[in-house]
């Protein structure tokens, strides 16, 4: 149990830090950006190996990159409840109100402060918690979660994302998010930008501008549509499964009943369907992957490569496993009536 | 250079009691709050149990004794002169309680009483908030009382007289009934 304790608290220590390494390529990422643009435009040029001129794109992209940084660490949670049109969760039906006091039985189970909670309005059983660290949390549910589970999978859904506030997956989490759903809307403002002709429109009458900046957005564009793909990458490496997995196996702590989580999951995968306003950016945050059918969970290596949740299958197995069950009825399709 | 590394030593060692201390505290700070929070959710089931009563005793007729029981509990709790009385009584109480719900299954008639409907949530949120704060406390006590025993930290703990934390120990009934599940409508066996 010692040891458990000690584990969260590198797994806190390892968030911040990853954090921080997120914020720093980020940025880099950036100024490097708007360093290539200095050389494009002639702001900056090579003299004989020195660097002449006024960078002045780069130090905007390094304001750009720091003032989107800071958005993302205090401004996070906010962004990504309102792209996925959550509303605050309010006690206004009997259902809702157990879902209210399963927030508390979980806070006080895990010793942190209680969350606020946030819906959903969606018939796919979903959930996800965001902030910057558990005394500014939110966990957010679908209302299809509200509707299908019971009071006990309620608990090990609950108990699984107040793990992800504990160790400050949802700082890690968030960050990731805005930072890299920013990218995303920047290459979208750019591409409509060059599409609808933002400069094109402006320098009408100077052909030769038109033809220079004309250039520079495809450029910019062309640079963004290599990084976003990138990025997303770095989702995929940087979220590691692993931290669900963890986050199952303490909802359990916080439970003490492994059954809570296994019927919730398997509830889940019975059900299988997207969630709409789940767009990529925030995909990642979800207890389980709202982008896919939940159904086909194919272990093919690169799935295991490129996706940021581990099969659910694989989780379903590993709780039958504490259980001490034979683990593969899940995945084999012999579970008929062996409850 | 030796007197450095002297210096150096020294330095560490003070760091190493200042960091020690500063969580023994902290870890005997979150075990005083969890057993806190236990209190505030045995006030609010003393709060919740006359309005329940009030509530169910239309429906109930025949229950008269349960719910006598489970009233004379609840004030043997409120009115418990020291600690031991006390434990014992709350211990009744979520045993007569868990006899009530039982019961409560067995008239249809509850169900479609909003009022009561509510009330039995909020006491089964309570009874559940109860369990979860007890196991809280209790694993706020391991951390501490690890941290007391074990070297290094026992030395510091001994100077500074920190004192190992006693465990909340569950009666052997109420174990078999830490959560009270009724959404499921399964009456648990008590």
């Amino acid at each position: 149990m010692t040891q458990r304790h000690a584990d969260f608290r590198e797994l806190e220590s390892r968030n911040r830090n990853q954090t921080a390494a997120l914020v720093i390529v980020f940025i880099v990422l950036f100024c490097a950006l708007g360093l290539g643009l200095d050389f494009v435009i002639g702001a900056v040029r090579l003299r004989d190996g020195h660097l002449v001129g006024f960078p002045f794109l780069t130090i905007a992209a390094l304001i750009i990159g720091s003032v989107q940084s800071l958005i993302s660490y205090y401004g996070g949670a906010a962004l990504v409840l309102a792209s996925a049109h959550a509303r605050q969760l309010m006690p206004d039906s009997p259902k809702h109100q157990m879902v209210l006091n399963v927030v508390q039985e979980m806070a006080l189970a895990s010793r942190m402060p209680a969350p606020h909670a946030y819906v959903i309005d969606d018939p796919a059983p979903n959930a996800f918690a965001t902030g910057r660290d558990p005394q500014h949390s939110v966990i957010c549910v679908t209302q299809g979660l509200v509707d299908e589970m019971d009071r006990e999978e309620l608990q090990g859904v609950l108990g699984h994302e107040m793990a992800h506030i504990r160790d400050y997956d949802i700082r890690t989490m968030t960050m990731i998010a805005v930072l890299v759903g920013g990218v995303a809307m920047l290459a979208d403002f750019f591409m409509r930008w060059s599409f609808y002709g933002g400069f094109g429109a402006r320098n009408d009458r100077d052909d030769d501008g038109r033809g220079e900046a004309g250039l520079i957005i495809a450029i910019v564009v062309f640079v963004l549509a290599i990084l976003a793909p990138l990025f997303s990458q770095l989702i995929a490496m940087a979220v590691s499964r692993q931290r669900e997995y963890l986050a199952d196996a303490s909802s359990v702590e916080f439970t003490r009943n492994p059954r809570a989580l296994l019927r919730a999951l398997e509830h889940i995968a019975r059900i299988e369907s997207p969630l709409a306003n789940a767009s990529r950016g925030i995909a990642h945050l979800f207890i389980v992957n709202p982008l896919e059918s939940v159904g086909d969970n194919e272990e093919g290596f690169f799935d295991n490569l490129l996706s940021t949740h581990p099969p659910l299958s694989r989780r379903i197995r590993r709780l039958h496993e504490l259980l001490g069950e034979p683990g593969n009825r899940a995945i084999s399709g012999e579970n008929s009536g062996q409850r | 250079m030796g007197s450095w590394i002297i210096i150096g030593i020294i330095v560490a060692a003070a760091l190493y009691v200042i960091f020690a201390y500063n969580s023994l505290v902290r870890m005997r700070n979150s075990v005083e709050n969890s057993w806190r929070q236990i209190d505030v959710q045995l006030k609010r089931r003393h709060d919740l149990i006359p309005n329940l009563v009030e509530a169910v005793k239309g429906y109930m007729q025949f229950e008269r004794d349960t719910l006598t029981q489970v009233v004379e509990a609840r004030n043997r709790a409120v009115e418990a002169p020291n600690q031991a009385a006390r434990l014992q009584a709350e211990n009744q109480l979520t045993a007569g309680l868990g006899r009530l719900f039982a019961l409560m299954e067995n008239y249809p008639q509850l169900k479609s009483d909003q009022n009561v409907l509510q009330l039995q949530e909020q006491l089964t949120t309570t009874e559940n908030q109860i369990a979860f704060a007890r196991q809280a406390y209790n694993d706020a006590v391991l951390e501490l009382n690890n941290r007391i025993e074990t070297f290094p930290s026992n030395m510091i703990a001994n100077h500074f007289g920190f004192h190992p934390a006693d465990y909340f120990k569950a009666p052997s009934e109420d174990q078999a009934l830490p959560k009270v599940d009724l959404s499921l409508g399964t009456p648990r066996a008590s």
